[in-house]
């Protein structure tokens, strides 16, 4: 049998169906666990059908897996779902990160499990609907219904008193951008007729959406704004601390990067090309200096977590610094260290989820000399800071490489100077991960955590972190086989947009709506 | 049958079956229950939501001289108005919890009033709109002040009907000052009498007061200052009834007069309507932010989500009465599900009222507590609710229309929304402290408001994921009123007539 045409609506809606289930079965023993695990089991195995079945030879700019079926005709809304070479491997990575995210919370969620394993799936189904979705209107729908699971997991099962406040900052930061990006998707209905996203690229690439630069202007930064909100990039990242550090281990795994990220790539890039390319010099310089106050401010932190919320705004500013080159390098580096943040912040946000478990605490000053203690532990640790900061053979140095190679060719005014910048970043990096290293688990035995007996690393962490390991290895390795599908998205999106056409924005297809004089004196 | 029964099918079901319930009622032993009279009251409301199904074969129909014309916009509001009676009638048989004495009263109160509403929708002749704003607006303001011993409903009740009875003279002023200008109180052939009007000012000056007088109605701001303390002192399920039926009524007046009445003043009518939307969103959202009281801080929220109503009126028509038939309708649905959970929770005597006594309904009933965080989410406009397609309607019409800015304003006002849903989402689900109580005596919910509950739900849901049917239904009727437009501009004045029919009835 064929599936190739339902497979994106069995991915997304499998973890739904599990969340029904979950909701509907007693909670009793583990079944909750086990019930999750499984969901997200079938899930991933699901996702592993598009590296399998995916055309490489494909056109650019086409989609695969498509599934286009009518849903609302009035207005012109479709159920239209489909993937390429830019969303491929994030679906996969969501399908991955999601039954190691079950296996972390396997004991820190003690009671009220159904609702946690419920909102988690939930998130699930959000997240790959965002990926999947070719209609502004359903992508719409799944971004803001991203928001409602994220939330309620923070403002439920958030670590102190502080995580009300926490989540519904988290929840006013991305909702307000959202809302403003839903009229700038409806000024784009209003002037097209149309919520398709293929459509819509043909129509900008031919310079068709509208012949009014100020509207598309503010277009374009509706969108943008919505998204870099979301990635977060610098300086707006005022929800990033308080969520991070409230949410639990399995629920912060998946906050940062890749839904805003994607965003920008699909629907900023594809919709608005030239806009982004003039925006191009203020985000790359908002990206290195995002980089740069990111690893400072992380240097400084005495709370682990504190730490890696302000190291993961340094992680998604070198992606953003990439991506806005609108270089072939760059573009391929920051979709490549895109999946690096899932990978790379998700094994680390587990093992400081593990560390937690066992003494408590989250301050730095209340650890040292753990080395000896918890020799397990200490390796996973220094593999993964060994893959967040870029070394060689290990995943995070493919990404952060090409990025720097693509910031250095572009052509974007200032570019040679935020480059050095950035890379500034790659040392300030290694330096608060290594001194982290070195004060968690070298030096004195601690006196407050000297004395408490704790085990290393239990089998079930093991399954959840070993996987993220293997990752990290081979896509430092083998990354070829991972760019391959990426590169064509990344070569697609390098293309300079065609130049404008005298005819083409004056043309009486521009699809203006005729407004009748006694509306055009209300304006 | 004649065509004035066929036309007037539903209200008379209701006011048979209303009569019936009163007079029955003494007949009843006192102290004995008053269920039987609740379920002939909620069979009275199923007949009327069928009658008003089997009407809408007939296309559209005109009766008692023309006053009263039953056309696809009227099934639809009648729809509305006998479901939202439907799961207040059901979510209230058990609400009076030995204090039944009077509960036979309040069915058939409840059934009056529906007919008023019902009445207003199909009538195109404004004093009969008249009548029926007043039939309906006298049985809620005695329903306002149905638990006789305390202060607050007396309160809620005197206040309602002094403001009440103020706005319905603006709005008979209107009328008057219409027939004054043009002739007729006929909403046809007032729109024909303005084309040829010596006095504009006045006939602009008739429609600013009716305006002003269902502004009152809909609790559109600066017109709103009753609903906070209103909504507080009623009880709640006649606060699910008169936040959303009254209202839809309303609208559909105010439809029916602006768009078909005054076509002409569009261009003055709708300055008037963006600034009323505008306030209304904006007031409504910021009040609501700092109530602690559940039912006034729902009580804002019906200020905002009238305003975001009143953004339908600033688009094309076609599109406008479309988006506002549909707001209109998951409006409805949502209020009327939020309410009846919080009838439910808060009990004959409202033991919770407050944000902090709904903490922990999560733990202490899981159920109740989801329906109310979906119903809650669908008024924040959340995806795949019935609230979010709503919105996204109402504001592509708006945008469609030109009204860029009025819509940046309704949608950043909805993420003001937010704050104040979720506090009182986050409330439901964080665990309570020791010394909360007040929800220990939560009885088990009953089968009937269980019912009225799901339906609510249910009817929430389907207009998020599945809007389609239900937009065809509201561009129907939007049609229906063009079209009937259009026929009667060219029994007016046949030689400038250009009518092109050409919609389908689906």
């Amino acid at each position: 049998m064929n599936i190739d045409h339902t497979i994106l609506t069995i991915i997304t809606f499998v973890p739904l169906a599990g969340a029904v289930l979950l909701a509907l079965l007693p909670d009793k023993g583990r079944l909750m666990q086990w019930g999750a695990l499984a969901v997200t089991l079938i899930t991933f195995l699901c996702t592993l059908h598009l590296p399998a079945y995916f055309d490489y030879s494909a056109a650019p700019g086409t989609f695969q897996f498509e599934q286009n079926s009518a849903w609302i005709s009035s207005p012109a809304i479709r159920y239209h779902l489909g993937v390429d070479g830019l969303s491929m491997w994030l679906i996969v990575l969501t399908g991955f990160l999601a039954p190691l995210g079950v296996l972390v919370s396997w004991n820190t969620i003690g009671d009220r499990k159904k609702l946690f394993y419920t909102l988690f799936l939930l998130q699930q189904v959000a997240m790959l609907g965002i990926f999947v979705s070719l209609d502004l209107f359903l992508y719409y729908a799944f971004w803001e219904l991203s928001l409602v699971p994220m939330a309620l997991l923070i403002a439920t099962f958030g670590r102190t008193a502080n995580r009300r406040r926490a989540a519904i900052k988290y929840f006013l930061y991305a909702f307000i951008p959202s809302a403003i990006l839903l009229v700038g998707m409806l000024w784009l209905y209003a002037r097209t007729g149309t919520f398709q996203f293929p459509e819509l690229a043909q129509l900008a690439a031919t310079h068709n959406i509208s012949g009014n630069e100020a509207a598309l202007w503010l277009a374009s930064l509706s969108f943008l704004i919505a998204f870099a909100v979301k990635v977060p990039v610098f300086p707006l990242h005022g929800w990033l601390t308080d969520a991070i550090s409230e949410a639990p281990t399995a629920a912060v795994m998946v906050l940062v990067g890749k839904l805003g990220l994607y965003s920008i790539l699909r629907f900023s890039f594809g919709i608005f090309p030239e806009q982004s390319r003039h925006i191009a010099p203020l985000m790359i310089a908002l990206g290195a200096i995002g980089i740069v106050y990111g690893a400072l401010i992380a240097l400084v932190q005495k709370d682990l977590k504190q730490l890696a919320a302000y190291g993961a705004l340094g992680h998604v500013s070198v992606v953003v610094l990439g991506i806005f080159t609108f270089t072939i390098a760059g573009l391929d580096g920051g979709i490549y260290a895109t999946l690096n943040e899932g990978i790379g912040a998700g094994a680390f946000f587990i093992l400081l989820g593990i560390l937690f478990e066992r003494y408590g605490t989250y301050d730095m000053r209340d650890y040292g000399g753990l080395a000896a203690k918890l020799p397990w532990m200490v390796t996973l640790f220094v593999i993964t800071t060994l893959s967040v900061i870029g070394l060689p053979m290990l995943n995070g140095f493919i990404g952060e490489f090409l990025v720097l190679t693509g910031a250095m060719q572009s052509t974007v005014t200032h570019h040679i100077g935020w480059t050095v910048l950035g890379t500034t970043g790659v040392i300030l990096t290694a330096s608060y991960m290594l001194w982290m290293i070195q004060r968690v688990f070298y030096g004195d035995l601690n006196e407050n955590t000297a004395d408490v007996p704790v085990p290393d690393v239990t089998g079930r962490e093991h399954l959840a972190l070993w996987p993220l390991i293997a990752v990290m290895l081979a896509m430092g390795v083998a990354s070829p086989y991972w760019l391959r599908a990426i590169d064509t998205a990344g070569t697609y999106l390098a293309q300079d947009p065609q130049p404008v056409e005298p005819a083409a924005s004056l043309s009486p297809t521009d699809a203006q709506p005729q407004i009748p004089a006694a509306q055009e004196a209300t304006k | 049958m004649s065509s004035n029964v066929l036309a007037l099918l539903p209200e008379l079901i209701l006011t048979l079956v209303g009569v019936f319930v009163m007079l029955t009622e003494p007949c009843l032993k006192p102290g004995s229950s008053r269920k039987p009279l609740g379920w002939l009251a909620i069979a009275g409301a199923v007949g009327s939501l069928i009658a008003s199904w089997y009407q809408i074969q007939f296309g559209t129909i005109h009766a008692f001289s023309g006053t009263i014309q039953v056309d696809a916009f009227s099934v639809l509001f009648h729809f509305v108005i006998a479901s939202v009676v439907l799961v207040t009638l059901l979510g209230s048989l058990d609400f009076f919890e030995g204090n039944a004495s009077h509960a036979g009263e309040y069915f058939a109160l409840t059934l009056f009033g529906a007919v008023g509403m019902m009445l207003m929708t199909c009538s195109v002749e404004l004093l009969m709109v008249f009548v029926g704003l007043e039939i309906s607006s006298i049985s809620t303001y005695i329903m306002c002040g149905f638990r006789k011993g305390q202060a607050t409903g007396t309160e809620s009740s005197i206040k309602y009907f002094l403001l009440g009875s103020f706005a319905t003279a603006f709005f008979l002023y209107g009328v008057a000052l219409a027939f004054g200008a043009t002739g007729s109180t006929n909403i046809y052939a007032i729109a024909h009498g303005l084309e040829t009007t010596a006095t504009p000012a006045l006939a602009f000056t008739a429609l600013a007061l009716i305006i002003i007088g269902l502004g009152f109605k809909v609790s559109a701001a600066p017109f709103h200052v009753w609903t906070p303390d209103v909504y507080q002192g009623a009880p709640a399920p006649v606060v699910g009834l008169m936040s959303t039926a009254p209202k839809t009524a309303a609208f559909a007046v105010l439809l029916r007069i602006t768009f078909t009445s005054f076509p002409l003043y569009q261009h003055r009518w709708a300055i008037l309507m963006w600034v009323l939307a505008a306030l209304s969103m904006t007031v409504g959202n910021l009040g609501a932010l700092m109530q602690r009281d559940v039912k006034r801080m729902l009580a804002y929220s019906s200020i905002a989500h009238a305003g975001y109503l009143l953004v339908a009126f600033t688009a094309f028509p076609f599109d406008g009465i479309a988006a506002a038939c549909f707001y209109t309708a998951t409006y409805a649905a949502m209020n009327v599900g939020a309410f009846a959970v919080v009838t439910q929770v808060a009990g004959y005597d409202e033991r919770a009222r407050t944000i902090d006594d709904f903490t922990g309904l999560g733990q202490k009933r899981p159920y109740l507590a989801a329906l109310l965080s979906f119903f809650l989410l669908s008024l924040i406009g959340i995806p795949f609710t019935g609230g979010f397609f709503g919105k996204f309607y109402v504001f592509s019409a708006a945008i469609h229309g030109g009204n860029m800015w009025l819509a940046v304003i309704g949608l950043l006002n909805s993420g003001v929304a937010c704050f104040y849903y979720l506090r009182l989402l986050a409330a439901v689900y964080t665990r309570p402290g020791s010394e909360s109580t007040r929800l220990n005596q939560l009885r088990r919910i009953s089968v009937p408001a269980a019912i009225g509950i799901a339906l609510a739900a249910v009817a929430t849901g389907a207009l998020g994921i599945l809007p389609g049917g239900a937009v065809s239904f509201a561009e129907y009727a939007s049609h229906s009123t063009l079209i009937e437009q259009g026929r009667q501009e060219c029994a007016a004045s046949p030689d400038s007539c250009n009518l092109q029919l050409n919609y389908d009835v689906k």
